[in-house]
């Protein structure tokens, strides 16, 4: 049982002055995205069949080995930022919520960080 | 975790029924939900069957008639009956609304009659509004200004008065932030369509001098910015306003000043 008034547990710690940002970022990867999945899926299609070789030429023109990379950074961080809101919204232990926010934070850094190196092993590699 | 499911002692159980009086043709059945905190039971839902030949075209006429006549235990906030105090806010036939300004021609079939959506239940129709209120209070709605006053009003230009419309309407009825899931699952630390509606009266006014303070206190992950333009809000507001746009438009200059 807490005597606290309804106004003290309302504004409870004040403003956190924070979260602009991470909507302007959500936003800017959306509209970031909409161009780049339209190339990559082109791309991918376009691509169909084609061996390594020929894989590799194409990922290293400076279009391609460009463009693959802003992709796959642009979805990492919109899928990190996306996947923040969720937690935030519906996990209220706050244990579990400070263990899911770091895990997303690590993963997302782990899958882009993966996909940059295999974008260079591919296009430079033997 | 978010629960989908409400707990046992709040699931609604089948209540009675109330029988139309002899001789009534044009019969109307209303679901009330029914809680009584003194009893030691869930809520139910009561059935009354209403002579619509000697009842007024609002819900809340049928209300008063039924607690007039049918059932003097039924207990509902109203006052007005005219849409501007807002005391009459509940859920009418899925949709939360006042239930003085709601027609009963709009409603096919039987009415259901639900108290604001996941609020605390004090009795019956009437919601627990604690914290919706100290929220209200914590925007403080009220022009701050440091110019010391004129001896006359504090002046505003037809323009900047414009910007208000839209805005002064809301009767702090509360459909809005009752509506929108994001309140639900976090209405102890988001604000809600109505209290950011509000907060936003005070940002656009011209009056106030403390816009970027009021920013400040709304600049949180929580307090503004776990509205996601659901817009339930603005689909329910029974005063056809936009709190939904009233959030973005707060965001906007979140971002203007970044």
């Amino acid at each position: 049982m807490s005597l606290r008034t309804d106004l003290g547990r309302v504004r409870g710690l004040g403003s956190a002055k924070d979260g602009t940002a991470h909507w302007w970022s959500q936003r800017v990867t959306a509209v970031a995205l909409i161009p780049l999945s339209l190339w990559f899926i082109y791309s991918a299609v376009t691509l169909v069949g084609i061996d390594r070789a020929g894989f590799k030429v194409w990922l290293n023109a400076p279009g391609s080995i460009l463009l693959m990379s802003l992709f796959v950074i642009a979805l990492f961080y919109h899928m990190q930022l996306g996947l923040q809101v969720v937690v935030e919204d519906y996990v209220h232990n706050e244990r579990n919520k400070i263990f899911l926010l770091v895990l997303n934070k690590l993963v997302a850094v782990f899958f882009a960080v993966s996909s940059i190196i295999a974008i260079i092993k591919v296009a430079f590699g033997g | 975790m978010v629960e989908f499911n409400l707990p046992k002692n709040s699931r609604v159980v089948k209540g009675q029924t109330h029988k139309a009086p002899d001789g009534a043709t044009n019969i109307k059945k209303f679901k009330v939900y029914r809680y009584d905190p003194d009893q030691d039971k869930n809520p139910q839902l009561d059935t009354y069957e209403v002579d619509m030949d000697s009842c007024g075209p609002m819900v809340l006429d049928a209300l008063i008639k039924i607690k007039n006549e049918m059932d003097p235990t039924l207990t509902f906030r109203r006052s007005c009956r005219e849409g501007v105090c807002g005391s009459c806010a509940m859920n009418v036939d899925g949709t939360n609304t006042l239930a003085c300004t709601k027609d009963l021609a709009e409603i096919k079939g039987d009415a259901a009659i639900y108290p604001l959506p996941h609020m605390p239940v004090i009795k019956d129709l009437v919601p627990d509004l604690s914290t919706p209120y100290a929220q209200y209070t914590s925007i403080q709605p009220w022009v701050k200004a440091d110019t010391p006053a004129p001896g006359t009003e504090r002046l505003q230009s037809p323009e900047d008065r414009e910007k208000l419309d839209g805005l002064w309407e809301c009767v702090l009825c509360f459909c809005c932030s009752t509506s929108c899931p994001s309140y639900w699952w976090n209405g102890d630390r988001y604000l809600g369509p109505a209290i950011l509606l509000q907060a936003y009266r005070w940002i656009v006014d011209s009056r106030d001098e403390r816009t970027g303070e009021r920013l400040d206190d709304l600049e949180d992950p929580f307090k503004l910015y776990r509205c996601h333009t659901i817009m339930n809000c603005t689909n329910t507001c029974p005063k056809s306003l936009n709190p939904g746009l009233a959030i973005a438009e707060t965001k906007k200059l979140m971002v203007e000043r970044m």
